[in-house]
C-alpha cells in the first residue's frame, strides 16, 4: 500500500510540471489561437531565473586576512558573501538559502516582459498565418532563447539547490500506518503548482477581467463588437501563461538541474499532454498533465514492469491511443480546434 | 524528354548540372588562398548536401502538396540508417542490400504511423506524428525493441556500427571492408590539381547524387501526375473533395509512404557513405531541421527543397567551422577594442553558436520570406522585370 501511494506521489512532481505548462499553453491556444513552440523555453528561463537569482545571492567579494596563513605562507584570501556582510550572518544566510523561493518573485517581472515581449514582438502578426507558420516561427523562437541561455551559462547543468529546511526528506502517513519517505521539496512542488492552478482557475472564474477573457475564448468577434478591447486582455493572459510556465520552471530547478536543452524535452510531453487533455480544455490540460505524470511513475514500478524502459513510452502510446478512441482528448469540446 | 514538360526537363537538367559539377562549383576558390575556408567541396559535405536534399525533396511530397506538416520524419531517416547498417553486419559491405532494406523497412514503418496520425489533421497531426517519432527516438535509444527480444537491435547510446565478428555472409575473401557498390568503394575519390585549385570527386557524393536526381525526377512526376493534382486537391480544400465523393485519405497516406520511402533512402545513404547509425538522428529537433529546409528553399517549389537543404548543411559546416581564433584574424584589422567587441558578437552566430544563426535565419525566413527562397528570386525577377517594364512605360514620348 504504501509502495502504491509512494508510486503516485513520484508521479505528481512531474505531472505538476506538466500540468503547468500545459495549462499555459491552453491558455496561449485558447485566448489567442497560436500554437506556442516557444513554451518550452519559457519554463527554461523560468528555472534560468532562480539560477540568476543563486548567483546573485551568492555574489561574494575577497578580502585578505593578514592573520591567517594559508599552506604556501601567503596571507589567507578570505570570501565573504555580500549579503553575509549587509545583513549579518545570520539573515544574510537565510536569504542565500532560500534563493529558489525568492526567486518566485524575482521571476515575475522578468517572466512578464519575456511574454509580452514575444507576444506583441512577435506572435501577434501571427494570427492569420496558418497554423503550421505559427509552429515555425515559435519553433525558431525557441532556438534562440535556447542557445542564448547556453551561451550565458554554458552546456552544463546547473545544480541550484533547494533551502535547507526543505531539502531534508519528509516522512508521510506515520498516523495511518503507512511509512513512506519522500523528498520535501517535491510536496512543496506539487502544491505550489495546485496553488498555482487554483489561483489561475479562479482569477478566470471570479473576476471581471477572467470572465471577459472567457467570453472571448468563446466568442472573439461579438465581444470585441461589444467595444472591449479583447487584444489587450489576451496580451496579458500571454504574460499570465508566461509567468505560470516560468514558475513551474523556477520550482522545478532543485528538482532537475536546469539545463538548457529542459524546455525542449518538456516541450514535446506538454504538447503531448495538451492533446490529450482536450485542446482548449483548462481543467483538461490540469488533469491530463497528472494523469500522465503518474501513469508513467507506475510505468517504472518494478511491479508493473511489463518490459523495460515501458516508462519512456508509455505517454506516447497512451497519447496515441486516446487520439485514436477519442479524437478530441479526454475533455475536449466538439467544435473547438477541430483542425 | 522522358514524360517532362520543357520547362520542368530544364529544371531537372539544371539539377543534373549542378550535381554534377558540384565538386568545381563548390571548390571556387584556389586552395592557398584566403577565402578557401569558404570551399564546401570536400566529400563529406558534398555528400551531406545531395542526402539532405532527398530527404528534403521527399518531405516536401507530403507537406508541400498535402499541407500535412509532419514533425517525424526523422524518425524513417534513423530507421532507414539503422536498416542499411544491418544490412552490413549480416550481408557484407554492398550498399545495394542496405538501401533496399532501408527503403522497404521506411515504408512499412510510414504505413503504420501514417495510418494512425493521418486520422487527424492540422495540429493534431503535427502532435502524433510528433509523439510517433519521440517514442521511436527512445525506443532506439534505450534499445527496448532489442531488450524486449533478447538481441542488440539499435546498440542503444553507443549506436550501432559493424564489428569483425559479424557474420557478413556475402563478404568473400578479399571484398573490401568499406561500403561499396560491386567493388567500388565509397570513400575513394579522385583528386585533380589545376593550378592552385585541387578538385576532389568522391565516388560516395556521385553515388548519392544519381539517387538524387531520380529522387528529384520521380518528385516532378509525381508533382506533375494527376496523383498529385489529387494532393493538392487535399491541401486547398480538404472538405470540397470530401464533398465530390473522393476519400482524401488514402491518397494522402501514399504520399505519407513515399515521403517515408525519401526519408528511409536518405537514412540508408547515410549509412552507406559512413556505416554507423544512433539515435540521435531520431531526435525531434532533426525533424524539425528538415522542415527548416524545406521552408527555406521553398515550400510546394520543385527545387526549392534542394536549395533549401544545401543552404543549411553548406551554413551548418561553414558556421560551425569558424573559431574564435579565426574571428580574430578576420577582424585584425581593426582597432583592438573594436575587434574585440567584433569577436564577441560573432561568436555568438559561429561555431558552437551555429544553431543560433539557424534559429535566427529560420525565423527571417518565415516572418519575410514565407514562399522561401524561390518565392523570394521569383519576386526580385518580377519586380526588375516591373521596373523595366516601367521604363518602357514612361519612355514612350507624351502625345
Amino acid at each position: 500500500m504504501s509502495e502504491f501511494i509512494l508510486q503516485i506521489l513520484n508521479g505528481l512532481d512531474k505531472g505538476s510540471a506538466y500540468a503547468l505548462i500545459a495549462l499555459g499553453l491552453t491558455l496561449i491556444f485558447g485566448t489567442l489561437g497560436v500554437v506556442n513552440f516557444a513554451h518550452g523555453a519559457l519554463f527554461m528561463i523560468g528555472a534560468f531565473c532562480s539560477v540568476t537569482l543563486s548567483r546573485i545571492l551568492n555574489a561574494s567579494y575577497e578580502t585578505v586576512d593578514p592573520t591567517q596563513k594559508d599552506f604556501l605562507g601567503n596571507p589567507l584570501k578570505v570570501k565573504s558573501s555580500y549579503m553575509e556582510s549587509w545583513f549579518g550572518p545570520e539573515v544574510g544566510g537565510a536569504i542565500t538559502d532560500w534563493s529558489v523561493p525568492l526567486a518566485i518573485l524575482f521571476s515575475i517581472p522578468i517572466m512578464i516582459i519575456v511574454g509580452i515581449a514575444m507576444e506583441r514582438g512577435l506572435i501577434k502578426h501571427f494570427y492569420k498565418r496558418p497554423h503550421a507558420d505559427q509552429i515555425l516561427v515559435t519553433f525558431g523562437l525557441a532556438i534562440i532563447l535556447q542557445e542564448l541561455v547556453r551561451g550565458f551559462y554554458g552546456a552544463n547543468p546547473i545544480q541550484t539547490p533547494a533551502p535547507e529546511a526543505l531539502s531534508s526528506v519528509a516522512q508521510l502517513g506515520g498516523s495511518l500506518g503507512l511509512d513512506i519517505v519522500y523528498p520535501a521539496w517535491r510536496m512543496v512542488y506539487f502544491f505550489f503548482s495546485l496553488a498555482v492552478i487554483g489561483g489561475v482557475f479562479a482569477f478566470l472564474r471570479y473576476t471581471t477581467f477572467g470572465m471577459v477573457v472567457r467570453a472571448g475564448m468563446a466568442d472573439r468577434e461579438t465581444v470585441g463588437l461589444m467595444g472591449i478591447n479583447i487584444d489587450r486582455r489576451f496580451t496579458v493572459m500571454f504574460a499570465i501563461a508566461a509567468v505560470v510556465a516560468g514558475w513551474a520552471g523556477v520550482m522545478y530547478a532543485p528538482i532537475n538541474a536546469p539545463n538548457y536543452h529542459m524546455g525542449m524535452d518538456f516541450l514535446v510531453l506538454s504538447f503531448v499532454v495538451v492533446v490529450v487533455g482536450g485542446m482548449g480544455s483548462l481543467p483538461g490540460a490540469v488533469a491530463a498533465g497528472f494523469l500522465l505524470g503518474i501513469l508513467e511513475s507506475f510505468a517504472s514500478w518494478e511491479r508493473f514492469k511489463i518490459f523495460d524502459g515501458l516508462d519512456q513510452i508509455i505517454i506516447y502510446l497512451v497519447a496515441i491511443i486516446i487520439l485514436l478512441t477519442r479524437p478530441r482528448g479526454l475533455m475536449g469540446k466538439k467544435g473547438v480546434m477541430e483542425d | 524528354m522522358l514524360g517532362l514538360k520543357k520547362k520542368d526537363f530544364n529544371l531537372l537538367m539544371v539539377v543534373v548540372a549542378l550535381s554534377l559539377f558540384a565538386p568545381l562549383i563548390l571548390n571556387i576558390f584556389p586552395k592557398e588562398s584566403a577565402f578557401a575556408f569558404f570551399n564546401g567541396g570536400y566529400p563529406d559535405l558534398m555528400q551531406r548536401f545531395a542526402i539532405f536534399g532527398i530527404f528534403a525533396i521527399g518531405f516536401n511530397i507530403l507537406f508541400g502538396l498535402t499541407g500535412y506538416l509532419s514533425f517525424g520524419h526523422a524518425a524513417f531517416l534513423g530507421v532507414g540508417s539503422y536498416a542499411a547498417v544491418w544490412m552490413f553486419k549480416l550481408l557484407g559491405y554492398n550498399v545495394l542490400p542496405g538501401l533496399i532494406l532501408s527503403v522497404v523497412v521506411a515504408g512499412l514503418l510510414s504505413v503504420v504511423i501514417g495510418f494512425v496520425s493521418l486520422r487527424r489533421s492540422g495540429i493534431y497531426f503535427s502532435i502524433l506524428t510528433l509523439a510517433f517519432a519521440q517514442m521511436m527516438y527512445s525506443i532506439a535509444y534505450s534499445d527496448l525493441f532489442g531488450r524486449w527480444l533478447g538481441i542488440t537491435l539499435t546498440n542503444g547510446e553507443t549506436g550501432l556500427q559493424v564489428y569483425n565478428n559479424d557474420p557478413q555472409i556475402l563478404m568473400g575473401a578479399n571484398s573490401s571492408t568499406v561500403p561499396h557498390i560491386f567493388g567500388l568503394e565509397m570513400s575513394s575519390r579522385l583528386t585533380l590539381p589545376v593550378g592552385p585549385w585541387e578538385f576532389v570527386f568522391p565516388v560516395g557524393y556521385y553515388f548519392c547524387a544519381i539517387f538524387l536526381v531520380i529522387s528529384f525526377y520521380l518528385s516532378i512526376r509525381i508533382f506533375r501526375s494527376p496523383f498529385g493534382l489529387m494532393l493538392r486537391a487535399v491541401k486547398s480544400n480538404n472538405q470540397r473533395m470530401t464533398y465530390t465523393g473522393l476519400n482524401p485519405r488514402p491518397y494522402t497516406l501514399a504520399a505519407f509512404i513515399i515521403s517515408g520511402m525519401y526519408a528511409g533512402l536518405a537514412g540508408g545513404l547515410l549509412a552507406s557513405m559512413d556505416p554507423l547509425a544512433g539515435a540521435e538522428r531520431m531526435y525531434w529537433t532533426e525533424s524539425g531541421a528538415v522542415v527548416i529546409m524545406t521552408v527555406l528553399g521553398g515550400v510546394g517549389t520543385l527545387i526549392g527543397p534542394v536549395l533549401g537543404a544545401g543552404t543549411i548543411k553548406y551554413m551548418e559546416n561553414i558556421i560551425s567551422k569558424m573559431n574564435e581564433k579565426l574571428l580574430h584574424e578576420w577582424f585584425s584589422f581593426l582597432p583592438e577594442s573594436l575587434e574585440k567587441a567584433m569577436v564577441w558578437c560573432a561568436s555568438w552566430f559561429t561555431g558552437e553558436g551555429w544553431h543560433m544563426t539557424q534559429g535566427v535565419v529560420f525565423m527571417l525566413v518565415i516572418i519575410f520570406l514565407p514562399g522561401g527562397l524561390v518565392e523570394g528570386s521569383e519576386k526580385l525577377t518580377k519586380r526588375r522585370k516591373g521596373k523595366s517594364a516601367d521604363d518602357a512605360a514612361t519612355k514612350q514620348p507624351a502625345e
